[in-house]
């Protein structure tokens, strides 16, 4: 079962990185650019069938190594089309 | 916790408990206001009257340190010390805590930590030449502590390295009752012209008020609230108001706050760090005497609908608030901007004394900043003297083998080398690194002159806790070693008192007594402290961490080719020791890891007289050119120095000398071992005599191993891997 997890710093924390691509937006003269917020996307192939195991799994993932829960939230996504 | 954060709740005790305010306090508050605080002014008067920047507990003790000599050009109560360096040059310095904030989040912790500390240092007009770090962490076993380690040095080399200024030494010890409690305290040293230095008073009314530098966030709202409060379970919930930091930005700030400082336009200037806004407007006005206006909607935000409880007490990092001369916002203005930096004039200075904020066109605060400030209570809590210990019983004691002893040590968490650490820095970005970790102090050159500044963070906690006057003593007396033993003339300090509940009295006790030691130190050696800063509730759950009073010392070499550094450099050289060594093992490594004895007993005793004496003869000696290295002797004893000073460029050593496990490894204060050429030799020896310093020929260098005769005999490298190992094996996982 594969699955995407979207990892992306919480809302109010700082992201300069974020702010180091809207700033070469405007360099490029790519105007309306607004704000610009960056995160990093995980895609894991789990040997798990079970939705419910795999998601329980991929949490655990998170929780220890993937997020920063500190500063990051994090959103899985299973496709469970195979 | 947001809906809260608006004036439209009314202020209650149960809130003002909530904001760490005792019911005492809050009485005070709205005796001095004349009526009920409404939340803007609590959330404000909590964060000037924590622990943290009001120094309540503290400050009745922290006056009796001393302060002046004629080196001194600005003691404690600035951004930081200054001390005249000589020819119109000042070596400008602090050093800060930012333990809690570490504890939560270990790399923007450390980070934060590493930029407020540069700021405050730039602020006054310096250019930050280094940084050192004295870090604390929990036992190597701790499943937290690896974890710790790796976030912290990745933090402070992320932020030192990005902004391009050089970490050049520090500290570590590990110890069990850092478990739940680390501590990380960031130094920075930076130079400035004399004529050149920044304050932050404002004076001048009508003078505009100009907030400069990154964006407001919601950042670290109650940040200094948190680092005054104890951890328990429940802090892991304190999260989100953990600070991001952005080096990039910091170095913008820098350079443009470098280029305005140039001009004249600016009347004074700080760094907003803990608790932001707030405590820079009320430091500044209240410095010069004046009162402040602010206009919060004027204020730079990068997010929307934030409240003025909110704006006032943000930590967002990388901002500066100024007062400029009136008529010059233009020219800087133009400056920030082509830094690509925020600038806004937020308001002026009014006379009367009192700060008054409006926002969305209304008057959401006015206080007086009398009492915001130096008007913030004062506590003398009750202390109780560490009780004496008894000295170590060496009685009944079965010492093992010389040579199991020392590959026990150098192998320990305490002396293992640093290196797995400081290779993550950048020690010589700048190109004026003469000699950076490892060594005694680190050197580094005053850009284009042959002048350079010795620098070395020290202290010994386990000596703290078992006597507080020794101890405190000690981490002076070694800092003033460390400089002492490069050549370089000590100067002045910077502190930063890290200790637990200042509540209970023995904890109390332990700051007295350390304070006390500091300051007969200070007074005997010449080296006063110019800055520094305090840490008190570093407890987890009820247990208080070890107290740990780091020291930051300062010195200077008029002209670097005279500097020394720490190795045998050559063969055939003689080898002294300087200084009696009585075999004091109370409290020392060899207690403690070899014979895995945990009795508090009584620490080795410092003899200032000697540490003077002894310091002056080793700068003399060295610059008269008669020892050629040197290293002073502390954790570990004698032959623990000896194996660093061989270990350094693989230089062996060979002694005739016959001693015990005490004479090796006794933790006797006031001693270096020096190199000592044979040329010049009977100068040395008439030098000692003349100075009437106890001098004693140990051995002469050479060869690839280490032998003492009829004891031991290892080979130089069969130590350095021992020494090395310990910490990248600890951080793989293979010793945990």
């Amino acid at each position: 079962m594969k699955a995407t997890i979207n990892i992306t710093l919480k809302s109010g924390v700082l992201d300069p990185q974020g702010k180091a691509i809207e700033n070469a937006l405007g360099q490029l003269n790519f105007s309306g650019v607004n704000s610009v917020r960056q995160g990093k996307l995980i895609e894991i192939d789990l040997s798990e069938t079970d939705a419910a195991k795999a998601e329980a799994s991929l949490t655990a993932m998170c929780e220890q190594l993937l997020a920063n829960t500190v500063i990051e939230n994090y959103d899985i996504q299973l496709d469970k089309s195979e | 916790m947001s809906t809260r954060l608006n004036n439209l709740v009314d202020v209650t005790e149960d809130i003002a408990r909530e904001h760490g305010l005792t019911d005492d306090e809050y009485k005070m508050i709205v005796g001095h206001l004349g009526r009920t605080p409404n939340m803007t002014e609590l959330g404000v008067f909590s964060v000037m009257w924590s622990e943290h920047c009001s120094y309540k507990s503290s400050r009745k003790w922290l006056k009796k340190l001393p302060t002046e000599g004629p080196q001194v050009i600005q003691g404690p109560g600035e951004n930081a010390g200054v001390i005249d360096i000589g020819d119109g040059d000042t070596a400008i310095f602090k050093m800060e805590s930012h333990n809690h904030p570490s504890f939560i989040e270990p790399y923007q912790g450390a980070a934060t930590g590493v930029g407020g500390i540069m700021r405050d240092v730039f602020t006054m007009g310096a250019r930050p030449v280094a940084n050192l770090n004295a870090l604390r962490f929990g036992e190597p076993s701790h499943p937290k502590t690896r974890h710790l380690v790796a976030g912290v040095v990745s933090g402070i080399g992320g932020y030192g390295n990005c902004i391009g200024v050089p970490t050049v030494g520090g500290e570590v010890n590990f110890d069990a009752s850092y478990n739940g409690n680390i501590l990380v305290n960031a130094m920075c040293v930076g130079t400035a012209r004399a004529d050149k230095i920044f304050y932050a008073a404002a004076t001048g009314i009508g003078s505009p008020v100009v907030y400069v530098g990154a964006k407001t966030g919601r950042d670290g709202i109650h940040g200094a609230t948190m680092a005054s409060a104890e951890f328990d379970d429940a802090s892991q919930e304190k999260r989100p108001t953990v600070q991001v930091g952005d080096p990039f930005t910091e170095k913008l700030l820098l350079e443009a706050c470098q280029e305005l400082m140039a001009s004249d336009a600016i009347i004074g200037i700080q760094d907003m760090g803990a608790a932001g806004l707030t405590s820079s407007s009320v430091e500044m006005a209240d410095k010069g005497g004046v009162g402040i206006f602010i206009d919060l909607d004027k204020v730079p935000c990068r997010e929307t609908a934030m409240s003025g409880y909110e704006m006032l007490l943000s930590e967002s990092q990388e901002r500066m608030l100024m007062v400029l001369k009136p008529g010059r916002e233009a020219e800087a203005e133009k400056i920030f901007h082509r830094w690509g930096l925020d600038f806004a004039v937020i308001g002026e200075l009014t006379d009367g004394h009192r700060m008054v904020v409006h926002h969305q066109g209304e008057e959401i605060a006015d206080m007086p900043l009398t009492h915001l400030a130096d008007g913030a209570p004062e506590y003398d809590r009750p202390h109780v003297a560490t009780p004496k210990r008894p000295e170590f019983d060496a009685s009944n004691v079965t010492h093992p083998a010389i040579a199991d002893s020392l590959k026990s040590l150098m192998g320990n968490s305490e002396i293992a080398s640093r290196r797995w650490i400081w290779e993550q820095y950048d020690s010589m970005v700048m190109g004026d690194t003469l000699v950076g970790p490892g060594g005694d102090a680190a050197l580094v050159r005053v850009h284009g002159t042959q002048k350079a500044l010795a620098m070395s963070t020290d202290v010994t906690p386990r000596y703290c806790f078992a006597d507080p006057i020794e101890g405190g003593k000690q981490a002076v007396a070694e800092a003033y070693r460390n400089i002492s033993a490069t050549g370089a003339t000590p100067l002045a300090i910077t502190n930063c008192l890290n200790f637990g509940n200042p509540e209970r009295p023995e904890i109390m006790g332990q700051f007295v007594g350390c304070l006390d030691g500091m300051g007969q130190a200070c007074l005997a050696l010449d080296f006063p402290v110019v800055s520094g800063n305090v840490s008190l509730y570093n407890e987890t759950n009820g247990t208080g961490i070890l107290p740990t009073p780091a020291i930051g010392g300062v010195g200077v070499i008029a002209d670097y080719n005279n500097a020394i550094g720490s190795g045998f450099t050559q063969a055939d050289a003689h080898v002294f020791v300087i200084g009696a060594s009585h075999g004091a093992l109370g409290c020392s490594l060899y207690q403690r890891h070899v014979l895995q004895d945990e009795a508090i007993v009584a620490p080795p005793a410092v003899d200032l007289q000697a540490e003077r004496a002894h310091g002056e003869f080793v700068r003399a000696t060295i610059a008269a050119g008669a020892v050629s290295a040197a290293h002073d002797v502390s954790d570990g004893g004698l032959l623990v120095a000896l194996s660093e000073m061989a270990m350094r460029h693989g230089i062996g050593v060979s002694s005739q000398q016959q001693g015990d496990s005490a004479y090796w490894f006794g933790e006797d204060q006031g001693r270096y071992i020096v190199q000592v050429s044979a040329d010049q030799l009977a100068g040395f020896t008439t030098a000692a005599q003349a100075a009437g310093v106890n001098v004693n020929e140990i051995g002469k260098t050479g060869g690839d191993e280490l032998t003492i005769d009829a004891t031991l005999t290892i080979s130089i490298a069969e130590l350095t891997r021992i020494n090395q190992d310990w910490f990248p094996d600890l951080m793989s996982g293979k010793t945990a």
